[in-house]
Order: structure tokens, then sequence, then C-alpha cells
């Protein structure tokens, strides 16, 4: 960008030939053109083989013409260049379709009725019935998930930031680094083993111990963060006042990062918002309105988009259903996410 | 603590700044009783983080060696999952050649378009664009992957029979490619969703190693003259290499444990097929989602046992990727 404007005001001898800048346009509107036609011509009827026959063509069309013009570094330059582009817009296309296939899918059901019912009495392949009791089950496992992951991660942190030194900090980063990758399934599994030493039967509490586990790690790196952008001098000029450490760092430096702490929770509780896998394994899903997390099976937002997809055999108003408890879902995610932006941005230390 | 302030208000105020062993002193030992209930406050989620690591690895282990020692077949290489026979028999070895196969699948696809989406976004991209469109990718990053599972099942699924008839027709003589029958819910489609969900993560770690490229060595490239292209690949690939392989990790690590979006287009069964266009196979996570309705508790143990192979597995791609991003320490790929 700034190589050329500063080229543009250089004399025009000093430069070589280059090509106008309509040039890439042009040969897209042509290859296009052509492939359509040779396309006709040969009787191809697939549009993917359109797609990439107009696509070849202007590779093919932009290295020889600016080879011809420019030269053979120039033409790489420009290839390099297309195939940057095309590979942003090919990434654009499924994450468009997927929004707006959950938007426009979704909004079928989704209304007040569907919000504030269960699927008590609607069998899944039957239209009608709602989300109300999915959604109960989410606030209160992600909730009491909440409870113990965000407290723990937060104090683990503080730790880290604070107090670590030696081997048991070092031991700590690592494995929090790591345990940021396990799959969400395995913390499912751990929790799962557990209820099979115990006997117990599923029940919600199980699945937040498991979205705790999963939440915990992306806590602590986010607070870490936050917590190392606070400047020396505030803990050194309350540690002068006479502040002991404890009170400094509860009265001075959590304070400073309580936004951007804020922010790592609440992208952490949208993770694990949408986490199905230990659900499934723990909280089993069930169709009436269990309010009690600590017994019996409850359902959850994720799990019943998978339950309606996978239970109803190619059932419409279960897939209806489905898209729009997904949209539920991702607003809630979505809403989330930008709430914590807003909080970052709104106390960020300034 | 009261008392506390009490007491240090007797102790002598100190006359000098502290030194840096007084401070680290300060740091380690805490002599205030407040100090010393929050250092144990806070050392102890430390530690309990290491033990919940801990306790992972012993409860997994333990109730997989209960499955294991009843199995009757090699655990390794059966190509079957009979747990509710007598004597049992069931294996992983299907388990985790689709693991592989549709993880290596969703990296060849995903590696070389995040790259260029992070090189658009810091080098190609006009500067208005390039804020909103890294704002969205993050947004993206945090879509359930349940809603991707959908989506894959109900939309790309069926989008998926003109590319497969098109493979089938120009190279399925190479046996990979081939299509014979059935709904294109294979490891392939797999695969592409696949890609899909890993694109974020490893566009923005790469976006943050390319966005560090030092300046000097990119205007001392455009000062000899070279092209935009000479430049990323003289600078920037080279400088982000390091970075761009952790990246790449980091999103292989979420493909071979995702769950729901396999479980959801895969149409599983319990052989290893060649062509990776034919519905069938299956991967660990996905396996254990599906087959864990109808396990009694000894079918539960045999796919805990299944997860420890898994868990194992990712474990080792997250710990290479964090000692590749730890060797070079300026950035940090685990906030992403």
């Amino acid at each position: 960008m700034s190589h050329a404007a500063i080229a543009d005001k250089r004399p025009s001898s000093l430069r070589g030939a280059s090509l106008p800048k309509w040039t890439p346009w042009a040969i897209a509107a042509g290859s296009v053109a052509l492939g359509l036609g040779i396309s006709a011509a040969a009787g191809l009827d697939s549009k993917i083989q359109w797609a990439l026959m107009a696509g070849v063509l202007f590779v093919v069309g932009t290295y020889a013409i600016a080879a011809r013009v420019e030269g053979r570094r120039q033409a790489k330059d420009r290839v390099a260049t297309s195939f940057v582009w095309v590979a942003f817009l090919l990434a654009v296309i499924p994450l468009l379709s997927l929004v707006w296939a959950t938007v426009q899918r979704g909004l079928k059901v989704l209304d007040v009725y569907f919000l504030t019912h269960s699927m008590g009495v609607v069998a899944d392949f039957e239209a009608g019935g709602g989300i109300y009791h999915a959604i109960i089950g989410s606030l209160e496992q992600v909730g009491l998930a909440t409870l113990i992951g965000a407290p723990i991660g937060v104090l683990t942190a503080i730790y880290l930031v604070e107090y670590g030194r030696g081997n048991l900090a070092r031991a700590v980063t690592f494995f929090v680094d790591v345990m940021t990758g396990i799959p969400s399934i395995v913390a499912g599994l751990f929790i799962l083993s557990l209820m099979l030493m115990w006997d117990m039967q599923p029940f919600g509490f199980a699945g937040s111990l498991a979205l705790a586990i999963l939440m915990m790690p992306v806590v602590v790196r986010s607070t870490e963060e936050m917590l190392k952008l606070v400047p020396n001098e505030l803990r050194e000029a309350s540690l002068a006042l006479g502040v002991p450490k404890w009170r400094t760092i509860l009265k001075v430096v959590l304070p400073t990062s309580i936004g951007g702490i804020t922010t790592g929770i609440m992208l952490a509780i949208a993770r694990i918002a949408g986490e199905t896998a230990p659900v499934l394994l723990l909280v089993f899903g069930n169709p009436f309105i269990n309010n009690n997390p600590f017994e019996g099976a409850q359902a959850s937002l994720p799990l019943f988009i998978y339950q309606q997809y996978s239970q109803s055999a190619g059932s419409t108003a279960a897939y209806d259903r489905a898209w729009a408890a997904s949209l539920t879902l991702i607003a809630f995610v979505m809403i989330l996410n930008l709430a914590a932006r807003g909080i970052a941005r709104w106390k960020a230390p300034r | 603590m009261d008392i506390s302030t009490q007491k240090t208000d007797e102790a002598p105020p100190p006359t000098t700044l502290p030194t840096p062993t007084e401070q680290k002193r300060a740091a380690r030992g805490a002599t205030r009783p407040g100090d010393r209930i929050f250092l144990g406050l806070s050392r102890g989620s430390g530690i309990l983080l290491l033990a919940v690591m801990a306790a992972i690895a012993i409860f997994l282990t333990y109730r997989a060696s209960l499955a294991i020692s009843k199995d009757e077949a090699n655990f390794l290489t059966t190509f079957e999952w009979n747990t509710s026979l007598v004597p049992p028999k069931f294996g992983i070895a299907v388990l985790a050649f689709g693991t592989v196969v549709s993880s290596v699948i969703a990296m060849v696809i995903a590696v070389p378009i995040a790259v260029a989406i992070a090189l658009f976004l810091t080098h190609y991209a006009p500067r208005r664009l390039s804020g909103p469109i890294a704002y969205v990718i993050d947004l993206l990053a945090a879509v359930p992957s349940i809603v991707y599972g959908l989506w894959g099942a109900l939309i790309l699924v069926p989008h998926m029979d003109g590319l497969f008839g098109w493979l089938n027709d120009y190279l399925g003589w190479t046996g990979v490619f081939s299509w014979e029958e059935g709904a294109p819910r294979s490891m392939l489609t797999v695969g592409i969703l696949l890609a899909i969900m890993i694109l974020p993560i490893i566009t923005n770690v790469s976006r943050e190693v390319f966005r560090q490229v030092p300046r000097m060595h990119e205007e001392a490239a455009l000062a000899l003259g070279a092209t935009r292209w000479e430049v990323v690949r003289m600078s920037v690939l080279p400088f982000g290499r390091s970075g761009v392989i952790s990246a790449s990790m980091l999103g292989l690590g979420r493909a071979l444990g995702e769950t729901m979006a396999v479980a959801t287009v895969l149409s599983p069964d319990f052989d290893i097929h060649a062509s990776l266009l034919n519905p069938g196979g299956g991967t660990f996570a996905q396996n254990i989602a599906s087959k864990f309705n109808e396990a009694n508790e000894f079918g539960r143990d045999a796919l805990i046992a299944s997860g420890l192979v898994l868990f194992v597995i990712t474990l080792l791609v997250n710990g290479a990727a964090r000692w590749i991003i730890s060797r070079r320490k300026e950035y940090s790929g685990a906030n992403a």
C-alpha cells in the first residue's frame, strides 16, 4: 500500500510498464464470459465446473497478460494477490451460508410460545412444543459451572502473576496451556468415570462440573493477560504505603483490570454454553421441565439441538425446532460476546 | 483484617525502597495472616488445576484398564466394537484411522486458506476492511460446534452431491475418490466441515504472528524492489513459520477432538474404507457420542478407554504446539 503510493510519485521512467488499475476486473469479466461460453459449448452442466473453468482462465489469463507487459515477477505477485482474495472469498461463503440458514430457518417457529413451553407432551416428530426446559437447564448448568470455574480460574491467574515463581508456577502454566486443548468429550468422560464409581444417575450438576473443567483454563489465560497489563507502578505505590499484598491485589490490581477479567469470563461462558458432548454424557436430556440441577436428568440447549436432529428420523417439525434452538443459542452466545467486548472497551484502563 | 494491619503498624517502617532481593522475598513468603490466607487460596487453586489434570489421567486410565482387561480382541488392531458380546471384542483401529484421516483432510484444506486469510488481513486488505473482518472471524470462532453440525448435516451434505459426482467422474479411478452409493455423509464431508470449523482459530493465531513481523524486514525488502508477494515470501512467511505451525497444531487439536459436528454428519460403520467419498468409518469422539446411549456400564468403560487414547493424542499435539510457541516468547496463541 505505502510503497505503491510512493512509487506513484516517482518519475515514470524509473518504473517498468504497468497494467492499468482496471485490468484485474477486465480479466475477471473476460474469463467468466469465456468460461461460461466454453462450458456451455462443451455441455458441462455443473455450476462448480463453470466456476472452476472461469477460475482457471482467470489465473492463466492474469499470469500471461501480466508476464507479457510487466514481467514474470509482477505476474507472480498478481497471481498471489488473486489467490489470497479467492481464499478469503472462499471462506466467507460457508460462513455466510451458516448464518443465513440459521436465521432464515430458525425464525420459522421461534416465538414466545416456543420460548415458554417444554417438549413434555409433544413427541419428537410432532409440531409444537418449545425449549423452555432446555433454556432452564442451560442457564442452571452454565451458571453453576461459572460459579465453580470463574473463581478458581481468577485465583489461579492471580497466583501465576502475583506470586508465581519456581516449578509449581511453571507446571501450572504448562498444564493450563495443555488443558485448553482437552476435547470437551474427554472432560465429560472424566466426570462420567467418577459417576460410574459411585453408581450415579445423570443430573445437571455433573454437566456443570465438566463445563467448569473446560472453563477454568480459558479464564486463567485471559485473566493472566489482563493482570499482566496492570502497571507495576500501581502495585509498588500501594505496597510503599504499607498496604499488605493481599489488599493491594484486591483493592488496586483487581479493580484496575476488572473490565478485562469480566470480558474473559463472559467469553468463557459463551464458549461452554455451546458445548454438547459433556452434557450428552452427563445430563442425558429430558423433555420435561426439571428445575433441580442436583437431581434427575435435565435438558440443555445444545443437547436439545442434537436430539431434535438425531432422534426425530427426519421430521420437518423437529428440524425446525432444532434450527430455532440454534438461533436462540447463537443469539445468546453472540450477545455475550458483544457485551463482553463492550465491557472491555468501556472499562478499558485509560 | 484489623489485627493484621495493626501488627504491620507496629513493625518498624521501611526506610529505604525494597531491594530486588527483598521484593523477591516479599513475593515469595507472606508474613501477615491475610497474606497467608490469600496466598493459600490462590496457590490452592493452581494446585487444584494440576490435581484435576492428574485426576483426569488417573480415572480415565483406571476405568479404561477395567475394560481393556476383559477385551478378548486386540484393543489396537481390531475392526469391531461389540461390547455387549460375551466375551466382548472391541478395538480402536477404525476410530484411529478415521480420526487421523478426517483431521488430515481438515488441515490440508484449512491451513493454506487460513494462512491466506491471515495474509489478506495483515498485508492485502484495505485497512478499513481488515478490522471488521477480523472481528467477524473472532465471532465465528464462538459459534457452537453443534450449530456447525446441524448446518453440515442439513445444508452442506446435500450440496456435496455435485462435488462428489464430479470427483468420482474425473478422479474415481484413483480409488480414493470413487463414490458408489449413498448420501455423501463421508470422511471427506466431515473433513470439509472440520476445516470450516478450525479456520477461525488458525487464522487468528497466524494473524497475530504476521502482525509482529518487524516492519524493517518488510521495508528492507520493498526498498530492494520486491513485489508484495516477494515481501510476503521472503520476510513475512519465514518469520511467521513457527507461529503458523503451532496455530495449525492448535487447529489440529480441535479437529481431533471435535464430537458433535462429526456425529451429526457422518454415517458411521466399523470398517476402513479406501475411498474418502463413500460413507463409513468413525472417529473417537463421534463413536463415544453415538454409542453412549445404548452402552451398559462395561460399554461405557470401553468408550472411556477409547477416550483415553484421544486424550493422549490431543495432549501430545497440544503440548507440541505450546512448546513451539514457547520457544518464541514474543507471541502466545493461547489467548486466541
